[in-house]
């Protein structure tokens, strides 16, 4: 019970902090296609992958206090931060939930700026397709966004590299 | 867009208690109606386990279909047309999208979807564009066409106007399944004024706009919505009733895996079960089939699935309390589950916490860094004004944050005390306190 809420606590303790919810959206899209086991329902929207689900069920976090979001104004609109609390991690500790590998690949996408992964978790939305109909895709439906194809190869290399840091586990 | 026959040579109407009549002069979309795909979805109902709370919730899909189908048609006959933004070659594809954007459901989705791992959005792309009697229609319109209704359901087509007609925070989707819902549930509070709002809606390059003017016409459809949502949506019987329902998937499911014998075989379910569902076992599940194995399941051997599926059938449902998984709580929850285990209650099935965001429903958002498009208001000098920002009512109920959590547990069970009084005392006392 609660397990899945567990998993999202899990994700924001091994990142630290997340700034802004596309970013965190993303976070657990593109953690979900790499195979760690979430299961919050994402569609396409205007941003890309977006989870209904994944969004009330942050709510709920912060609602229960194990969730601490900061809403700061930035230019025209507002950004939020996201850390586990101390009640958040006392909570965490009723669950032993294993996802190897997780840390690392959490850590590294914090690093990386909410265009780039919003790009890198819309080539994985479409991954079924292939490479020239995916790049069709993004120049269509990312338009405004002015994604250039050097960016969309960057992506398509990160994916690899967050894929190997997964595989690396299940080899060890 | 051609379609051999075109327009029908007589127009078509269906009666409905929510539209008054639903038009038909498009040859395909009578077709798409006649498919077996499309009439599998009268064997759905729309609101799944809703009926045992509400009991005149007994509305199918295909309803809530040709609803959704009414409702664009005449937003792009009677408003939009001859419009700027507008491109009236999209017609068509609209019009098929509307109809067509639920015919992936299963029966009972909701659980089916959480216990298998399911989503049935894969299956409405899957069936518009496999081996079906729905993809044969589409392709007479064009090779292409089904691809181009799969992608508006999908949210992935180029035209954002035409996307957000079926799927956004004020579309054909939602205006449809609250006025049904709220007429089929018998509830006042699901009502508000759709043909004012069609009528002040704008087509925009990506999304749909709502002249000022009709703003109050607006509030009332969130206000609606926010009502529908806690009043039938989140209900906690209803709740309870999926709570069993999951139970019975999940109970079925380990006794497969565990080899066991069922006096009713689970055929239908095996490829859920083996995890490797294709689509022809699946369009063959409605809820006539389920309800079938439910009623033979009451006499199966087992004592957990025969015990959860009379409780679904005969609608003796689990009692809740409100439970809100602060850390002290949590340890009450963890003595509860030994205790349950003492008194011969497994909690696996019998000790479940459920929370409003396992439920499928959302809110409106007005808009927030990263998240779905808000609605937005057009103003007199042209400009766009996010609907919250205009509207005090919205804004009072828009940013609040509201969950809820309910722990469910058979109580007839816990207040039978001919067996292990002692601990079924604690558990009312922790139930209780």
């Amino acid at each position: 019970m609660f397990t899945e809420h567990a998993k999202v606590m899990k994700a924001l303790a091994a990142a630290g902090e997340i700034v802004g919810r596309k970013k965190l959206q993303k976070m657990i899209y593109i953690a979900k296609k790499l195979q760690f086991p979430f299961y919050e329902k994402f569609d396409f929207h205007f941003y890309g992958p977006y989870s209904e689900e994944l969004t009330c069920r942050v709510e709920e976090l912060c609602d229960l206090g194990f969730l601490h979001e900061v809403k700061e104004k930035k230019g025209g609109y507002f950004q939020y931060r996201y850390t586990l609390t101390e009640a958040g991690k006392q909570f965490l500790n009723h669950y032993d939930i294993k996802m190897p590998h997780l840390q690392e690949c959490m850590q590294d996408m914090n690093e990386q700026n909410s265009r780039f992964l919003e790009l890198v978790s819309t080539v994985l939305y479409f991954e079924h397709l292939t490479k020239e109909e995916v790049k069709e895709k993004v120049f269509l439906l990312k338009s405004k966004q002015r994604y250039t194809e050097e960016e969309i190869e960057q992506a398509y290399a990160y994916i690899e590299k967050l894929r190997a840091k997964v595989k690396n586990e299940v080899r060890a | 867009m051609a379609y051999p026959g075109g327009q029908l040579s007589e127009e078509k109407v269906f009666k409905d208690p929510v539209h008054r009549y639903i038009h038909v002069r498009d040859k395909v979309i009578w077709d798409l109606i006649g498919t077996k795909e499309f009439q599998r979805l009268r064997r759905i109902k729309q609101l799944g386990t809703t009926y045992l709370t509400f009991h005149g919730a007994e509305h199918s899909r295909f309803n809530h279909s040709l609803g959704v189908y009414e409702i664009i048609r005449r937003i792009i006959d009677d408003v939009f047309v001859g419009r700027e933004h507008w491109d009236h070659s999209e017609r068509l594809l609209c019009l098929c999208a509307a109809l067509l954007h639920d015919l992936g459901h299963g029966p009972f989705s909701h659980s089916f979807e959480k216990v298998f791992r399911l989503d049935h959005e894969d299956f409405t792309q899957a069936i518009i564009l496999g081996d079906t009697e729905v993809n044969k229609v589409l392709r007479r319109v064009s090779d292409d066409f089904p691809k181009k209704v799969a992608e508006v359901i999908a949210k992935t087509y180029p035209n954002k106007l035409v996307v957000s007609l079926i799927s956004s925070q004020i579309d054909a989707d939602r205006m449809d399944y609250l006025l049904r819902d709220a007429y089929y549930t018998g509830v006042s509070y699901g009502n508000f004024d759709m043909e004012r709002i069609l009528r002040v809606m704008r087509p925009r390059e990506d999304q749909v706009v709502i002249k000022r003017s009709g703003m109050h016409a607006v509030e009332d459809y969130i206000m609606s919505r926010y009502q529908m949502y806690w009043q039938v949506y989140f209900h906690p019987v209803t709740r309870s009733a999926e709570v069993i329902l999951t139970k019975i998937l999940h109970r079925a499911k380990k006794l497969y895996e565990d080899g066991y014998n069922f006096q009713t075989k689970p055929v239908h379910f095996y490829s859920l079960f083996a995890g490797n569902v294709d689509l022809q076992d699946y369009l063959k599940l409605d809820e006539a089939v389920i309800l079938f194995y439910f009623q033979q399941w009451q006499d199966e051997r087992d004592e957990i699935l025969s015990d959860l599926c009379r409780r679904f059938v005969n609608r003796h449902l689990f009692k809740y309390v409100e439970f809100n998984p602060t850390n002290e709580q949590m340890t009450k929850l963890i003595e509860l589950t030994s205790l349950f285990k003492k008194a011969d209650i497994d909690p696996e099935y019998y000790l479940v916490v459920d929370s409003s965001s396992d439920l499928p429903y959302d809110f409106y958002r007005p808009g927030e860094e990263g998240e779905r498009l808000p609605i937005y208001l057009l103003m007199p000098n042209g400009e766009l004004r996010e609907l919250s920002r205009e509207s005090v009512l919205v804004d009072a109920i828009s940013g609040k944050r509201r969950t809820d959590h309910k722990l469910y547990f058979p109580a007839d069970f816990i207040y039978d005390f001919s067996t292990k009084r002692t601990t079924k005392k604690k558990i009312i006392e922790i139930l209780e306190g």
